[in-house]
């Protein structure tokens, strides 16, 4: 209980980036991604100013680089693709080391790896200072529909049943010999998946008629509100939060104009 | 008096044929508390799902409170019977408890403070008001079903149904649900299997088989008639002696 993927990314701390609402900090997030996204990949120097960005909110939010980089491996399906790019792409070519290289090819390839890797440890930052439970009413605060909402609501809350329901159905299987790298027993675990998706069904209809009972009619109530949720931010709290976004969106533009 | 629960001649047919209940008749008056005992796949489920509307009956009837169930009542209805259900993971769907009891009470109206206090009691009848704050995910078991309740006891409720409240219970959390439950002033229905605990909080029980009532009388009398038990695939556990408590 409780080590599924919403405790994995949390780290608990009380510092002055944990503190602020949750709302303020998504949208700069998505200002400082759309910054990245939108600065030129052959200017190398704006990619360590956007960095640097980063590293600063770390350390304001307290947050090692030890704890953030083994969770950035998520990234590394991305960077397979990357990395087949240079060999993949046509136009241009040039050696290194012996090997044939596409010019272009590895100018994408740079620019997927370098802006991937911003825009995730960018989210992972958000991640690590926002507490699942504050979303949902981030979220409708910053207009998103209120269906929306509650389907994350609802995701935020069972993925942690699912992922425990997964575990004890793992240990039945491997309490009866199951050896999860054989092979030929893949169809146990198919078999478990296959299980697992046909509970999950009919544990979505007893949660909906948990709802209906309660006077459920298709929309959740902005009941955060009564029960502790955050104040929404002053102007100040919005100003000092969107900083880093700014500061990011300041080095694109330069980037921009010094090309 | 208007009875609590009036229920006549309810059948019940699944969309796939199969026919949970079979002509039910039951009626509860205000205060009692009734124990709904039998055999798995007896219909009890069914019948509790009938008294809140979450299931509409094939054919009879259902009135809580006088109040005919019909789609336009279905709001007033559901004000007024809580559901406590057998898994609390199916029951507690919001990121924090205190968001949870308030769900109840805020779609059937309530506001700000009026909601906050009305959360605040609820999570006072049941020992909870320091996990407000904490996610359902991290409670124990015991906790979690005492949350379960609280949600429903937030929005007051004139009968509370429970399914099964002592599945997965250690003895202390059961206990400590049964002094909860004991407390309470509404009229209950406790379905269960868990012949001692209708036995604890009951002072009427039914049995249901095949979709029917086939016993209704003094909790005592009914766990007492061992052969009536026993023809219900129902009986007390080892050891355990109705002249004792």
């Amino acid at each position: 209980m409780g080590a599924g993927p919403t405790a994995l990314l949390y780290r608990d701390n009380r510092s002055a980036v944990h503190r602020i609402p949750a709302e303020v900090k998504i949208v700069a997030l998505m200002v400082f991604v759309l910054a990245v996204v939108a600065t030129p990949r052959e200017q190398f120097w704006c990619f360590g100013g956007h960095a640097l960005i980063l590293l600063i909110v770390w350390w304001v939010a307290g947050i090692p680089m030890r704890w953030v980089l083994p969770r950035m491996l998520i990234e590394a399906p991305f960077v397979v693709l990357a990395v087949l790019l240079p060999f993949a792409e046509g136009g241009e070519r040039i050696e290194v080391a012996g090997l044939s290289l596409s010019h272009a090819g590895l100018y994408a390839a740079w620019g997927i790896v370098i802006k991937g890797t911003l825009g995730v440890a960018a989210s992972l930052t958000v991640a690590a200072t926002t507490a699942a439970r504050e979303l949902p009413l981030a979220l409708s605060r910053l207009g998103v529909p209120a269906l929306v909402t509650s389907v994350l609501v609802l995701a935020l809350r069972y993925v942690d049943v699912l992922g425990a329901e997964a575990n004890r159905m793992r240990m039945a299987r491997l309490s009866r010999g199951d050896s999860p790298r054989a092979l030929h027993q893949a169809g146990a675990i198919a078999g478990s998946v296959g299980a697992l998706f046909l509970r999950s069904y009919e544990r979505g209809e007893r949660v909906y008629s948990a709802m209906l009972s309660r006077g459920y009619t298709g929309t959740v109530p902005d009941l955060a509100l009564a029960s502790g949720g955050a104040v929404r931010a002053p102007a100040r709290v919005w100003a000092v939060t969107m900083l880093p976004a700014a500061a990011a969106v300041l080095v694109a533009v330069s980037a921009w104009l010094l090309r | 008096m208007t009875p609590a629960v009036r229920v006549e001649h309810l059948v019940h047919v699944y969309p796939d044929g199969h026919r949970a209940l079979g002509g039910l008749t039951l009626t509860v008056h205000p205060g009692e508390r009734v124990a709904v005992l039998g055999p798995n796949g007896a219909g009890k489920t069914s019948l509790m799902l009938h008294l809140n509307g979450v299931l509409t009956p094939t054919s009879g009837t259902v009135e809580i409170s006088g109040i005919p169930l019909q789609r336009k009542n279905l709001r007033q209805i559901r004000e007024r019977v809580g559901v406590v259900f057998q898994d609390p993971d199916d029951q507690l769907f919001m990121p924090t408890v205190a968001q949870d009891v308030a769900f109840g009470p805020a779609n059937f109206g309530l506001q700000g403070a009026r909601l906050a206090e009305r959360v605040q009691s609820a999570l006072e009848v049941v020992s909870l008001t320091d996990h407000a704050g904490r996610s359902p995910a991290h409670l124990s078991a015991g906790e979690r079903r005492r949350a379960a309740l609280a949600t429903v006891l937030a929005c007051h409720p004139e009968l509370l149904v429970l399914d099964e409240p002592s599945a997965n219970l250690d003895p202390v959390a059961r206990r400590e649900l049964a002094t909860t439950l004991g407390a309470l002033e509404t009229t209950l229905l406790i379905v269960t299997h868990d012949l001692p605990y209708a036995a604890q909080l009951c002072q009427r029980a039914v049995i249901m088989d095949h979709g029917v009532i086939v016993a209704d009388g003094d909790v005592r009398d009914i766990l007492a008639d061992t052969e009536l038990l026993s023809r219900h695939r129902l009986e007390l556990p080892w050891g355990f002696d109705l002249t004792t408590p």
